[in-house]
């Protein structure tokens, strides 16, 4: 092997942690499975793009890239992709590597080379967090692979190599992990790895000796075992050696990469003063903030360090050890997870043994080294503390906290840094002021939504500065929890040193806010440092802007001598013809006032990058976005800021983020998190098990929308049907008596209802202007037209500004109008039906969901008594992220009950759920027998024998268990007391399992398909988006044919799975396929049936989806088309049918009427395959056709087939 | 009998040329062609703004919702590659050309000047003979000039011509103040031949639905008089050639285009209608109508009834519309 030294031109990139990994593990590969998980997903995404390029690896060949079913199924296909001899690698996070777990040991057990690629994440406990620490890393130390952690995007890349070649060599496998979101998504500029640095690292002999130890008939051998206790034991301890001597093989690997590229790392590396007192050690991304206060501290004279802990696993005790300086007094082992009811967190316990076992051993080390002060006995010196769990950020003022802590007589051990518990009292104090953010870097925030593509101008000066300058460059995103309106923060650092600042950009020189709603919601000049400038997107020209700004911010701008300067960008992208999306506009404002590079070199460089950008898409695209960077200058204005404020209008400006009316722990806990002070909140504000109200998203008023539906009373018919396909439910309707009206606002519209029910009474639909995300699905879906003008419809889109304020008091008034009676309402008419109140509102969910409208039909039929379990996705998140919740209660205090278990169990989950609903009844029933004659037969006999069939038949059950009830406190025995408890459960619980087709068709299958054969009565609404719709569009086993998807870059080869048909064969299972823009009634009669079902239900609901590449206003057209094509059939298979003689097959959606490449080219899905492969495309739209004609013919031949009645010698007729 | 014509250059066989229509889009259907005795096709057109407008789509689809959501970064995979131009209209006028023996004219559909000289030189470079600019323009612009309408005709004209060496036929519509002059201004600007008309689909109105909604009518024998006049009074007065199409449905309608002036016939309707094998029918129909009436050749024929050559020239002018009104009596 041979090395060239550090003298060879390195070559530079500007790319994320995930992208460095991927550029790596992909040249070192065969065979690449993965399965999507946030947030690795990435890395895979590189990986299948490269290989859909032909891009080759090292070798030359093309690795094979498979996406799998589940990260239980990748483990396995590792396991097996590695026994027969490939170089096979994974990437993978949190749930996905506790589901490797088994085969981790198996490949382990073996002594099998790979390298597993982890961007570390939190476990799920009290709540799922997709963001960074190391309790998934921490939960595979006994699976006997290697951690080896990286602590930086420069080290994650580095790290991919070093670890491939140590596991080749060692045997030992190696899980090679970073940390989430802040290593894998931060841009940063690195050095790259070359074809030859990496053909110098790699021994080809080891790779034959891999290959030899394969299976194959050609030399068979036996391998998996089973062992009994004469050797099982003895067997185990053979691989001693192995991880003896990893170790050293990692450190010469890393010393021969040092050679070669000049970055030199060590097992366990010391950095600081050579005689630091105080030492911090850590492993992940937190090493380079304690590095840069390191720096800082020791150069206003103080005494510390810190280690990076690179190789965790195998650990070697005499490298750690004698990484301490000799001076050291007192250590802090810093661990980024919780392990609860421990000692200790597992870094620490580790490296408090090993110092506690060096002294043992003491004879071997005196020759060569004095022991530090701490080693001698004096064991106080050693301290362990939890910082950044789940992305928590982990700042130096943090570090200074904890060296703080360390200069104590007697420091705090079992600290935590960065929170406030007030609970334990563990938390160290620390200054949040102290800063060491240094002066010759230019730090950056920008303030953007989501939709005007701020993060993708922010990612590419990031790399026009990385490429085109010897400034290193720095990016992170912040993004909010929320699909629709939400909004990004983008910080960015430049500088001529590499920057070690793995931490929110706390003082800026530049702010950019893209959106001037943000004025009122984020107090953005406060990072600002003293002149400072800042760029704010107005419609306010500059003469006039200082009038329109909020008073806290002139004093601002005034008191620091900001530098303010304002641009319409807005304006200037629409004129551009590029919409809303502003992102090359701020780029040319920020390059142009940053100063970064030359004004006219940085535009040059802008418009390079947009025809290397957009060149493929077309010269139109290139030359709108060229118009924009022109038009852009001339319309940059610096204000002139005078001397005084002046009083402007009364901004809501950082006003109370929900109203003084919400509940308490609304106000107080929930609040702080929507006004972006979470970090804020002590322990002891939080739930101690993950509990929370529902009914919480109506506090959390958006105001996203530019324009909302507002209601024509005299064009509409009164169908329902804009409120049944409200994905947000802000359209509401009611009936009521007229005298309700009194004390109306001015503004509250009503019209007589027409329905023959409703004779004499008053007819509303009300809009909650402020929750609405402004969709316009709902105008796409009213069938009524002004006759006069018949663009207009029985609801139009307006401005929602002018708007806001009256239909805020209207909504109020709204809300105070009663809701119809349930049992009067006949709820198999969709215009009776929808005056139901919608106990799911104002999700976070995309503008124009095609799911949630499923959800809250749901909620409306059935939410009173019903409990949801929900898996992993999409519904997951905009049901379930906190700040708040959709999921809400009616009057009397009822709604779904809602949980979140894992993605691969909610079958199970729900299953569960039923089981223990139905148990528990069961036991109340016999103790309602038991206690018939204290509680009256007659009371007891209605109760038991109640059919609860329908609404009235409900109501009147829960009348009769109120009585009950209030009997059962007059009784004091212990069968009362538990009765008491379980009555309740008399009122019948409606049981829904609901997820997404990654859930139903991939990773939950297995447990789906139990749950479907128990014959118990659960429903399941499968929301069929046809891709991982929450990790970003990747292929599932719903993906049809033809249909572009990552993973499925070149059009998805094989058909849909037939999940109905196969539930069907099952014969007692009610199977209903249901698209609600095709035909809503049909949707509503699905949902009744289903739930009126007694026994398992599976409800698959064509869910249009922006991972479509559709206009969402106009989906529900989509769904038409699909079943209109014969791409989606609309069917109701019901047990109950068969058992009355008849098919229980009813096809509801008539033969094919439209050619399928009319449904299939209205969705990017599909049409982009035209673009990028226009003869594959054209192969799959003929098969897809005849997929199409198929499953028609196959369905109709089912809906058609005699049934043979058993007759009762049981023999058929 | 010699039905040989000559096109813009281009000797053919017969005068009996299939339009552009959705019939060229399969190669085996050009195959056809061909072998029903078509002289030359006319292929579909490649619509410069469908192909602009899914440049659009395509980019605000790949970039919509993106960046927006920690978990969904984006949506879609991105290929190194897209095929945003026309690689498949010229790859399928290749492979026309590989096909068939008979001269391939491209046609290209645009109303705005952007595009047209770039999509031509490609269209030349990937084979065809020759090349139909369909000018599909329905002005609606109140400040907007007859001059500044007839201009754009003439610009986009004269911006392909000064790119290509193939020659270049104008589709145009009849709605000219004066068609006369409108026509002898883009034979002076260098037109090759003049194809009359265009038929505009007008939109109808769904009364149940209340939309307005493109309804594609296909043409009826009465469509071809507007033509037929118009070539009458054409012939002989212009350097280019001029090519006949809307209504012809036999071989006695293509035989009176032939008469007016026309060098070719076209033919849509009626193979959309009755299939590719008719164009068989109508040549076998034109030759025993000339042997029947002893023409030899259609040379023979060529602008026999123009307005130059007819025995009452007034016919083809107003003095035609008031006998005609004279001449109607109620029964």
């Amino acid at each position: 092997m041979m090395s060239t030294g550090i003298l060879q031109q390195r070559i530079f990139a500007t790319l994320d942690g995930d992208e460095a990994v991927a550029s790596v593990t992909y040249r070192l590969n065969e065979v690449i499975a993965l399965y999507p998980i946030t947030p690795s997903t990435p890395i895979g995404e590189w990986a299948d793009a490269w290989a859909a390029e032909g891009k080759p690896n090292l070798w030359g060949t093309v690795p094979s890239v498979v996406e799998m079913q589940s990260e239980g199924g990748v483990a396995g296909v590792m396991h097996g992709a590695l026994q027969t001899g490939s170089l096979a690698t994974t990437f993978t996070a949190s749930q996905g590597l506790l589901l490797m777990i088994p085969n981790m040991y198996k490949i382990a057990g073996e002594l099998t080379p790979t390298v597993f690629h982890v961007a570390a994440r939190s476990v799920a406990t009290q709540a799922l967090s997709i963001f960074g620490d190391h309790s998934d890393v921490m939960a595979t130390r006994a699976t006997g692979f290697a951690l080896l952690c990286s602590a930086s995007v420069q080290e994650a890349q580095d790290f991919a190599l070093i670890a491939q070649v140590v596991t080749l060599e060692s045997r030992i496998p190696f899980l090679h992990f970073f940390d989430g979101f802040r290593t894998s998504h931060e841009i940063a500029k690195i050095e790259r790895l070359s074809d030859d640095d990496l053909r110098a690292m790699i021994d080809p002999q080891r790779i034959l000796e891999h290959r030899a130890r394969a299976l194959s008939p050609d030399h068979p051998v036996l391998r998996g075992t089973s062992q009994n206790p004469d050797v099982f034991f003895q067997a185990r301890e053979t691989v001693n050696p192995f991880y003896a001597a990893c170790p050293e093989i990692t450190q010469r690997a890393m010393d021969q990469f040092g050679q070669l590229t000049g970055r030199h790392y060590r097992l366990f590396e010391y950095y600081g003063a050579p005689d630091a007192e105080r030492v911090i050690v850590l492993m992940g991304s937190g090493c380079e903030a304690v590095q840069e206060t390191v720096d800082f501290l020791n150069q206003r004279g103080k005494k510390v360090g810190l280690i990076k802990v690179r190789l965790y696993r195998p650990f070697d005790r005499e490298r750690f050890v004698a990484a301490l300086p000799e001076t050291t007094k007192a250590i802090a082992i810093l661990d980024r997870t919780k392990e609860p009811g421990s000692i200790g967190e597992p870094l620490y316990l580790d490296c408090a043994m090993a110092i506690y076992e060096t002294p043992l051993e003491r004879e071997n080390y005196k020759a060569s080294r004095t022991f530090p002060p701490l080693l001698r006995g004096d064991q106080g010196g050693i301290v362990g503390g939890r910082y950044g769990l789940s992305s928590k950020e982990f700042t130096p003022a943090m570090i200074k906290g904890v060296f703080d802590n360390l200069a104590q007589e007697y420091p705090k051990n079992h600290f935590t840094i960065g929170i406030n518990d007030d609970v334990s009292h563990t938390s160290l104090p620390y200054d949040p002021e102290f800063s060491t953010e240094a002066d010759h870097v230019v730090r950056c925030v920008f303030y953007g939504l989501g939709s005007d593509g701020t993060v993708g101008a922010n990612k590419n000066s990031i790399k026009i500065i990385g490429e085109q300058t010897n400034n290193y460059a720095q990016g992170y995103f912040v993004y909010d929890s929320k699909k629709s309106g939400s909004v990004t923060i983008s910080h960015l650092r430049f500088g001529p040193e590499p920057i070690h600042s793995t931490y929110l950009v706390s003082r800026a020189n530049f702010v950019g806010c893209h959106q001037s709603v943000f004025l009122e919601r984020f107090d953005m000049l406060q990072p600002l440092v003293e002149g400072g400038t800042f760029l704010l997107d107005t419609a306010y020209g500059p003469d006039e802007i200082w009038n329109h700004l909020p008073q806290t911010m002139q004093e601002q701008l005034v008191s620091k001598h900001l530098k303010f300067y304002v641009i319409d960008a807005h304006k200037v992208a629409r004129e551009s013809g590029m919409g809303g999306r502003i992102n090359t506009v701020m780029q040319v404002c920020f390059f142009a006032l940053a100063g970064i590079l030359p004004r006219d070199g940085a535009i040059s460089e802008i418009k390079q990058s947009i025809q290397k950008t957009y060149g493929k898409k077309g010269d139109e695209i290139v030359q709108m976005n060229l118009n924009a960077v022109d038009q852009t200058l001339e319309r940059l204005f610096a204000v002139e800021i005078p001397e005084r404020t002046v009083e402007t209008r009364n901004f809501a400006s950082l006003h109370a983020p929900v109203s003084d009316h919400a509940p308490a722990f609304v106000r107080d806990v929930l609040g702080k998190m929507i006004s972006g002070q979470g970090d804020t909140l002590p322990v002891s504000a939080l739930p101690v098990d993950g509990t929370f109200p529902t009914g919480t998203a109506q506090w959390e008023k958006r105001n996203i929308a530019q324009e909302i539906p507002v209601w024509d009373p005299d064009v509409c018919i009164q169908c329902g049907k804009c409120v049944m396909v409200c994905p947000h439910s802000v359209i509401r309707g009611k009936v009521y008596e007229p005298g309700v009206l009194e004390g109306a606002p001015a503004t509250f519209k009503s019209a007589e209802a027409h329905d023959h029910d409703w004779q004499g009474l008053k007819f509303t639909i009300q809009v909650a202007a402020e929750d609405c995300t402004g969709c316009g699905i709902c105008v796409d879906v009213c069938p009524a037209k002004n006759k006069s003008i018949p663009s207009l419809k029985a609801i139009n889109m307006q401005a929602q500004a002018p708007l806001r304020e009256p239909e805020r008091e209207n909504w109020d008034f709204f809300l105070s109008v009663p809701n119809p009676d349930r049992r009067d309402l006949n709820t198999t008419l969709i215009r009776q039906q929808q005056m139901q109140e919608p106990l799911f509102e104002f999700s976070g969910a995309c503008a124009g969901c095609g799911e949630t409208p499923y959800i809250k039909l749901a909620s409306q039929l059935f939410g009173d008594r019903m409990v949801v379990a929900n898996a992993t996705g999409c519904s997951s998140i905009y049901g379930g992220s906190l700040p708040t919740t959709p999921w809400t209660k009616n009057a009397e205090g009822r709604g779904p009950a809602w949980s979140n278990s894992l993605f691969e169990d909610n079958a199970e989950f729900g299953l569960g759920f039923r089981l223990s609903i139905d148990k528990q009844k069961e036991f109340a029933v016999e103790l309602l027998k038991k206690l018939s004659g204290a509680l009256g037969d007659d009371l007891v006999q209605a109760i038991v024998s109640a059919e609860q069939k329908d609404e009235a038949d409900i109501y009147e059950q829960r009348e009769r268990v109120a009585v009950l009830k209030q009997r059962l406190q007059t009784l004091d025995s212990e069968e009362a007391k538990q009765l008491l408890s379980l009555a309740d459960l008399l009122v019948k619980k409606s049981v829904w399992i609901i997820g997404g087709d990654g859930w139903a068709y991939d990773i939950g299958f297995g447990g789906l398909d139990h749950v479907l054969s128990s014959g118990r009565n659960v429903n399941v609404l499968v929301l069929d988006t046809e891709v991982y719709s929450n990790t970003g569009g990747q292929m599932s086993k719903a993906t049809p044919r033809a249909a572009v998807a990552k993973f499925a870059a070149g059009g998805k080869p094989a058909p849909k799975k037939d999940l109905g048909l196969m539930a069907m064969t099952y014969g007692n299972v009610y199977v209903a396929s249901v698209a609600m823009g095709a035909r809503d009634e049909h949707t509503l009669k699905v949902f009744l049936e289903a739930e009126a079902y007694e026994g398992p239900s599976l409800i698959i609901a064509y869910s249009h989806c922006i991972a479509h590449g559709i206009n969402m206003a106009t989906a529900m057209q989509n769904q038409k088309a699909a079943v209109n094509s014969g791409q989606w059939l609309l069917y109701r298979f019901h047990p109950g049918r068969a058992e009355r003689g008849e098919n229980p097959l009813q096809l509801d959606s008539r033969s094919p009427k439209i050619p399928l490449e009319k449904y299939l080219y209205l969705e990017n899905r599909f049409k982009m395959l035209t673009k990028s492969s226009p003869a594959v495309a054209k192969q799959l739209l003929k098969e897809a056709q005849q997929d199409v004609a198929d499953h028609w013919h196959l369905y109709e031949y089912l809906a058609a087939r005699g049934v043979q009645v058993p007759t009762e010698g049981g023999q058929p007729e | 009998m010699n039905l040989t014509t000559t096109y813009m250059g281009l000797t053919l066989r017969t005068p009996l040329v299939p339009s552009a229509s959705p019939l060229s889009e399969e190669i085996d259907n050009i195959k056809r062609m061909e072998a029903a005795g078509a002289a030359a096709v006319v292929m579909h057109s490649l619509f410069e703004e469908q192909l602009r407008l899914e440049r659009y789509e395509l980019h605000h689809h790949l970039t919509y919702g993106t960046e927006s959501f920690a978990e969904s970064l984006t949506y879609f995979p991105e290929p190194a590659l897209f095929h945003v131009g026309p690689e498949e209209y010229l790859e399928h006028i290749q492979r026309a050309k590989a096909s068939v023996d008979i001269p391939i004219i491209a046609s290209l559909n645009g109303s705005t000047v952007g595009g047209w000289t770039d999509y031509a030189r490609q269209i030349e470079q990937a084979g065809a003979d020759a090349l139909e600019l369909n000018i599909y323009y329905v002005p609606t612009d109140m400040e907007l000039t007859g001059e500044g309408v007839e201009q754009t005709y003439l610009d986009i004209l004269k911006a392909v011509k000064s790119v290509v060496t193939i020659p270049v036929a104008v589709k145009l519509s009849p709605y000219f103040s004066n068609m006369a002059h409108m026509a002898k201004r883009l034979d002076a600007a260098g037109a090759n031949a003049l194809v009359l008309f265009n038929r505009f689909y007008q939109p109808d109105i769904n009364l149940e639905t209340l939309e307005v909604e493109p309804n594609v009518l296909l043409s009826t024998p009465h469509s071809m008089r507007l033509p037929l006049r118009w070539i009458a009074i054409l012939y002989g007065h212009l350097q280019t050639d001029l090519a006949a199409t809307s209504g012809i449905h036999k071989a006695t309608d293509a035989l009176k285009m032939l008469m007016a002036g026309a060098q070719v016939t076209m033919l849509c309707s009626v193979l959309l209608r009755h299939g590719i094998s008719q164009i068989r029918v109508i040549e076998e129909e034109m030759q025993a109508w000339m042997e029947e009436h002893e023409y030899s050749s259609v040379r023979q024929l060529q602008g026999s009834m123009s307005q130059k050559n007819c025995p009452d020239p007034s016919a083809f002018e107003r003095a035609q519309y008031t006998r005609a009104l004279q001449s109607y009596r109620p029964v």
